[in-house]
């Protein structure tokens, strides 16, 4: 059951949920590293600081200053994206959204399953680890990822993957017709 | 794994904070967009820690060798500098606001309470973390000394350094907030906030402040300096940092 032209290809739900969810990985990307430059050295286990080897650094520039801003808009993006995200699943649940992906290839399919059901989960997991308050709660979260500063640097190296899958996200919308696919994504027209 | 029966017991609880918050539960700092987040993770983790569990605490062979010191490192303030002179034998903390026993503590009064000794975990909001052991008495064997009123909310700290920061009440109560006379086995150095500082484990460190002078209990924050409950707030650290 291929798209006709002048029938809806993506469902409403499905179109306003991906463009929150984009607006949500652009503020969470760009405070992600405002919040990392404050202190751009990675570290394995429960503890890193200055004195303590790093598990990779990267050669940015610390500026203390961006974490006020950075960490607000993160907290609020990752809120939203966590609703949105609900509603998102929830729908796709009950629709058998996920079940039936016409017109996609198994690597694709693969590659968006993956990063709703694993990639993501795993985000805001790593992110609930470094809490003080929620792992004074579930302290299982330090089982699962190490430590906090553990759970920092997989937060950071996920964080690098979804953006990888980003630009091949966005690199398929050009090659398979970036106007089409644009039109398909905001109208629910591909013509 | 969360029951769903658990679950649906707290919703009712979380539904409450945020109704009631508006006026009650929540500081007055929250009028932005930003408040709107900080506000939905406050009433989460009032609801997710409504049991009042204890941040980790780690072994002693897990303590950092050389846990950092930031911001203030050594108080230019005179009187400061002779009080530690004198090795703080005649420093006091102040204890005012709504309490029955107003009045002045020193470190020989602070220690005569039963200590405590934990080895936790700082998280830093630069994002490094060290762990280290604190002993100190908790707050609220401070505060119930005192005798605080029960319209009492909560807890303001002042610092030698310039600094203020405010407690509600249900940390300020729980077991392992601290003010900490001793770290590692030793006294607290200067550089970490000697004679006394705070330790409240399930938030981040900027609300563990160094060199603490004096506590003020009180019902309101809007009234104390510029109104958002921690001079932090105008540099746009959230006045509740469980995160």
């Amino acid at each position: 059951m291929g798209p006709a032209a002048g029938v809806a290809r993506h469902r409403a739900v499905v179109r306003a949920t991906h463009w929150i969810n984009a607006a949500c990985f652009l503020a969470l990307a760009v405070s992600g590293v405002a919040i990392l430059i404050a202190h751009p050295r990675f570290y394995w286990g429960w503890t890193g600081y200055f004195d303590t080897p790093a598990a990779f650094e990267l050669p940015l520039a610390v500026n203390l200053d961006q974490t006020g801003w950075g960490r607000n808009v993160h907290f609020l993006a990752a809120w939203i994206t966590v609703f949105n995200g609900l509603v998102y699943v929830g729908w796709g649940m009950a629709a058998k959204h996920f079940r039936d992906l016409p017109g996609y290839s198994l690597l694709q399919k693969l590659a968006y399953l993956s990063v709703v059901f694993l990639l993501l989960p795993l985000m805001i997991l790593s992110g609930l680890t470094m809490s003080p308050g929620i792992t004074s709660a579930h302290p299982e979260l330090f089982v699962l990822f190490g430590g906090r500063q553990s759970a920092r640097t997989i937060h950071f190296l996920l964080g690098n993957l979804l953006m990888v899958f980003l630009i091949g996200h966005v690199a398929m919308t050009v090659f398979t017709g970036f106007g089409r696919n644009m039109r398909a994504m905001i109208s629910a027209r591909e013509s | 794994m969360i029951s769903r029966r658990r679950w649906l017991a707290g919703a009712p609880a979380a539904g409450g904070l945020l109704l009631s918050g508006c006026k009650e539960s929540l500081p007055p700092t929250y009028g932005s967009l930003f408040g709107l987040s900080d506000a939905l993770t406050f009433a989460a983790h009032r609801l997710l820690l409504r049991n009042q569990p204890l941040a980790r605490e780690f072994p002693r062979d897990q303590i950092s060798k050389n846990f950092p010191a930031i911001n203030t490192i050594d108080p230019v303030d005179r009187d400061y500098q002779e009080l530690r002179a004198g090795h703080f034998v005649d420093w006091r903390l102040s204890v005012e606001g709504l309490v029955a026993n107003p009045g002045e503590l020193s470190v020989a009064d602070l220690k005569a309470f039963p200590s405590r000794t934990q080895v936790t975990l700082h998280c830093c909001e630069q994002g490094w973390s060290a762990i280290a052991e604190w002993t100190g008495v908790q707050l609220s064997r401070v505060l119930q000394a005192a005798g605080t009123e029960a319209r009492a909310r909560y807890v303001v700290f002042y610092t030698v350094d310039g600094w203020w920061d405010s407690l509600d009440m249900f940390d300020a109560l729980h077991p392992q907030t601290l003010l900490a006379y001793g770290m590692n086995g030793g006294e607290l150095p200067v550089k970490h906030g000697a004679p006394v500082r705070l330790r409240v484990e399930r938030q981040l460190g900027y609300k563990n402040l160094k060199y603490v002078g004096g506590i003020k209990v009180t019902d309101r924050l809007d009234d104390i300096e510029d109104g958002t409950g921690a001079n932090g707030v105008a540099h746009g650290y959230p006045w509740y940092a469980g995160i």
